[in-house]
């Protein structure tokens, strides 16, 4: 019995020690801001583009609600705002970007709102490969103070490492094949989605998880 | 006695790795976002009776597997049947989306009665 108690005793003290360690983060990344605004809605605007390819901002666009949302926030349809904004006389991301923060608040009632600005965007060919890139920088700000409350980079890649090892003639046509084949095959959505993860749900300086998702927070 | 460090330790690493894992989706999520691609880079690919088409029948399969629609989800299909001039089947799923998430309210609340505004106006005009 009092093994029992003891063996019990190890598995408590054992198991706080884990679950502590299994949270520790890594840097100390400053969550004050979000934590004291606690928002529960997200306004997603339309990306601002500084890449070349002029798909990139409603692909982004496809991509965003699930991380978002499966952390555990209410995410605007973001389709919905789109045209909702494009109807009210700001056809562009640019302009969209501009809108007061009261305005948003008062029409749209959102807590936050996540500006992101695409850096890099697509395939990047090189003599015997290609790669699909996402590079985006996002920022969260509170739609009543206009505090940041999280920022995050947002990188995702896909190699095309799938051509095997046929040496350099294998090498040369599997560039040629991805090239044409890229054409059909829209990787970025993939890639888009991998960038959103790996910043949102970075264990470092991740966004901490919102109402819908029940703690732990991390 | 080795044997139960062994447990032990089994235990300890599944409590590590619940720690902060993510428990699973919070909802069901269809083919909501490829909609959205589809009607920005191939809007033939995605009219609003595709959408409405493909994003009901996510509803059921929602139901089926016990999850919830992502929030949005049936925002989105309100503006779908904007798009169809279908006002009551509109209005009707922005409710739905805010007996699920008070958090649209606002938004939805505002879309509605400007719309109705809009409409009075127009028809003393």
């Amino acid at each position: 019995m009092i093994y029992i108690m003891r063996t019990l005793k190890k598995v408590a003290l054992l198991s706080a020690l884990v679950f502590s360690a299994g949270c520790a983060t890594t840097s100390s990344y400053d969550y004050s801001n979000l934590i004291a605004a606690k928002p529960r809605s997200i306004l997603v605007i339309p990306p601002m583009n500084n890449s070349v390819e002029v798909d990139a901002p409603y692909t982004y666009l496809s991509t965003i609600s699930k991380p978002l949302a499966e952390k555990g926030y209410y995410v605007f349809p973001v389709a919905v705002i789109d045209a909702f904004l494009k109807e009210n006389g700001l056809p562009t991301p640019a302009e969209m970007h501009s809108i007061p923060l009261d305005k948003i608040r008062e029409i749209i009632g959102a807590d936050a709102v996540l500006y992101v600005t695409i850096r890099e965007w697509g395939q990047k060919y090189q003599v015997i490969s290609s790669t699909t890139v996402v590079v985006a920088d996002l920022r969260l700000v509170d739609a009543r103070s206009g505090a940041v409350l999280w920022q995050g980079s947002a990188r995702g890649q896909r190699g095309n490492d799938s051509h095997g090892n046929n040496g350099l003639a294998g090498a040369l046509l599997g560039a040629i094949i991805d090239q044409v084949a890229g054409s059909i095959i829209d990787y970025t959505p993939d890639v888009s989605r991998q960038a959103n993860n790996n910043a949102i749900y970075s264990r470092s300086r991740g966004l901490l998880n919102g109402p819908y998702r029940p703690e732990p927070a991390r | 006695m080795v044997i139960k460090n062994k447990s032990l330790v089994v235990l300890a690493l599944c409590l590590m790795l619940g720690a902060c894992s993510n428990t699973g989706n919070l909802y069901y999520w269809g083919n909501y976002e490829d909609m959205i691609y589809k009607m920005y880079l191939k809007p033939g690919e995605a009219t609003p009776l595709v959408q409405i088409e493909r994003l009901t029948r996510d509803i059921q399969k929602a139901a089926s597997v016990g999850k919830p629609v992502p929030p949005g989800l049936f925002a989105h299909i309100g503006f779908m049947h904007v798009l169809q001039g279908n006002k009551a089947a509109a209005y009707s799923a922005f409710e739905e989306e805010k007996t699920r998430f008070p958090e649209s309210a606002a938004f939805l609340d505002g879309v509605i009665e400007r719309a109705e505004k809009a409409q009075a106006q127009g028809g003393a005009s």
